[in-house]
């Protein structure tokens, strides 16, 4: 135990490391000494532009990357446990098919009307919004049918079949879309963490934190879930409203992540078995802190690649997601060729 | 015995929905005894289990717990009260066998489900009686059938109940681990006064081994011990196959 929390606190240091380093290294390249002025509150005279980098950017870029990174690989997490399936993700309900869709209407119905130029503020907020009214309709419709889908296979099913209709959709206003809606689209879709500017940051860290707590308070019957819904009722648990509640929590989490950074693909399903293999227990009340932990590093980390370049331009986040998620996925389904599904 | 922990099925009725499995049961399952349901397949034995492990209800009549409607009580109280072991077997990575009998804690753990020191010990005991002590380290991904379900045995066991409930807990076992663990649970029953009421096809065994048997028919069930049971002609009767003879003073069968 006492070495279980010795790496949940090395994780914990680590998060903090790169997001010190992801704050020192950017697009932009600025001297440490300036990085260190700005902030320790002094500015930076010659460089106004650096001061406002770091402030207006990095900063919350970091905040968001680590808070994005946690949510999604929780929710990740609460779907392993809740399907006993080692392949669910954040993406296998179609909650995030649905915030896209809600993005989509907007993009491309709305916004497609638009000139480029005119992306304002208001396009902004009408974007975020239309993502969570999407994430919430599939949401109160996944809450609807959990009462009648008792088996979790029919529920990965129905995940399956909406993300199906979502796309199919999008396809359709893509198609009737003018090409800088489409455009848009395509670059929210590629994921990103500067959309959430400063002023942005206290709703949207406070909403994943309202997820996360939900979720750590969910932490015991989680552990009697693993057992298969029978044990965990004879064990006191009520399933229904367990997976009700966990159902909130992963859709509040996928939601509000979505609305505000895109579709960020792969985290939400790898970070669970990297914390899995380097905790090696399957009791959430180790495993949960270790997935929030591990996801917002990764996440950073991620974020960190994305900029290292230093071309001038950033790489969609989602360019590297896959490259760090997929040998983790794929040496999951190797190890465990002979686990049933 | 005090009536606290007799188990009463009165004119119970069990099925799904309008579907009836078996009707108007009445019967009752007393301490320190290994009670073991017999009967050919289909016909309604994990109905039962599960109707008497409260996961669906009765479609009529009642299972009173020392005197009380087990519909009355909340999901909290009957986990204190009934334990199972299911045939279900759970698959999960990275979980010791520790871990998995400490779940057996769940019902008496707080609110993040921490084990205090005496369910610690509770849990060590339980392991202790089962014989999976040695094992409390290993995964159970890693483990036999057999000591997977001694596993989930001290699971029941340390969830403290005077009652288990067990789904064919002999079925895909080897002969030596089938007579292991009927002999494993007569001992339980015995020095620790609970209700053991498990379903088997192993018939020799349950008449060998069993302290009451439960033969599950069509037409409904019969109960008593063994040895009653067979001197009445009732195995006989259940038995009932061509070419196999039953001898009631052995208990044995003999095919041929």
């Amino acid at each position: 135990m006492n070495k279980k929390i010795q790496i949940l606190v090395l994780l914990g240091l680590l998060v903090a490391l790169l997001g010190v380093a992801n704050i020192l290294w950017g697009s932009v390249s600025i001297p440490l000494r300036d990085v260190l002025n700005i902030l320790a509150g002094n500015g930076s005279p010659e460089h106004p532009s650096w001061e406002y980098i770091i402030r207006e950017s990095r900063i919350p870029q970091v905040v968001t990357a680590a808070f994005c990174g946690a949510a999604l690989s929780t929710s990740g997490l609460l779907l392993q446990t809740l399907f006993r399936n080692p392949l669910a993700g954040p993406n296998i309900l179609g909650i995030d098919s649905g915030a896209n869709l809600g993005v989509a209407l907007v993009m491309l119905l709305l916004g497609g009307s638009m000139t480029l130029g005119s992306v304002s503020l208001s396009g902004y907020l009408l974007i975020i919004l239309a993502a969570l009214a999407g994430a919430c309709a599939i949401m109160a419709l996944l809450m609807l049918l959990a009462n009648y889908l008792r088996s979790p296979i029919m529920l990965l099913i129905t995940g399956v079949i909406i993300s199906y209709v979502t796309s199919s959709i999008i396809s359709m206003l893509n198609f009737r879309a003018t090409e800088e809606g489409v455009h848009n689209y395509i670059i929210w879709g590629m994921g990103n963490f500067s959309a959430v500017t400063a002023e942005r940051i206290p709703l949207y860290t406070a909403l994943i934190s309202l997820g996360l707590l939900g979720a750590l308070l969910l932490i015991k019957p989680l552990d009697a879930l693993l057992l298969g819904d029978s044990y965990a009722q004879n064990l006191g648990i009520s399933i229904r409203h367990t997976r009700n509640r966990l159902l909130l929590s992963t859709g509040l989490l996928t939601a509000v992540t979505t609305a505000f950074c895109g579709p960020i693909s792969f985290l939400g399903l790898a970070v669970p078995h990297i914390a899995r293999l380097l905790l090696r227990t399957s009791c959430h009340r180790i495993l949960m802190p270790g997935t929030m932990l591990m996801g917002a590093a990764l996440t950073l980390l991620c974020n960190l690649l994305c900029t290292l370049p230093r071309s001038g331009s950033i790489i969609p986040i989602n360019v590297i997601t896959p490259l760090i998620g997929a040998p983790v996925i794929l040496y999951v389904i190797l190890r465990r060729k002979d686990a049933k599904y | 015995m005090s009536k606290e922990n007799i188990i009463e099925l009165a004119d119970l009725t069990t099925g799904y929905g309008q579907h009836v499995v078996t009707s108007h049961i009445n019967a009752v399952l007393r301490p320190g005894q290994l009670i073991s349901l017999l009967g050919p397949n289909g016909v309604g034995k994990s109905t039962l289990l599960r109707t008497l492990g409260a996961f669906q209800p009765p479609l009529g009549g009642q299972i009173r717990v020392g005197g009380k409607p087990v519909e009355e009580m909340t999901s909290a109280q009957l986990s204190r009260i009934i334990g199972v072991v299911l045939t279900e077997r759970p698959d999960i990575q990275n979980m010791t066998v520790r871990d998995m009998v400490s779940m057996g804690r769940s019902p008496y753990t707080g609110f993040w489900g921490r084990l205090t020191t005496d369910d610690e010990a509770l849990v060590d005991e339980a392991m202790q009686q089962t014989g999976v002590a040695p094992l409390a380290a290993r995964m159970i991904n890693t483990l036999s059938d057999g000591e997977r379900q001694k596993v989930m045995i001290a699971k029941a066991l340390a969830q403290h109940t005077p009652v288990i409930l067990l789904d064919e807990p002999t079925a895909f076992l080897d002969f030596p681990s089938k007579v292991e663990m009927m002999r494993l649970l007569g001992r339980l029953a015995h020095q620790m006064q609970k209700i053991i009421f498990l379903s088997t096809h192993d018939v020799e065994m349950a008449l060998q081994l069993s302290d009451s048997l439960w033969l599950m028919t069509k037409e409904g069930i019969t109960t008593g011990p063994p040895a009653q049971l067979a001197q009445d002609g009732t195995v006989a009767r259940f038995i009932q196959c061509e070419g196999v003879e039953f001898d009631a003073a052995t208990l044995t069968l003999r095919v041929g």
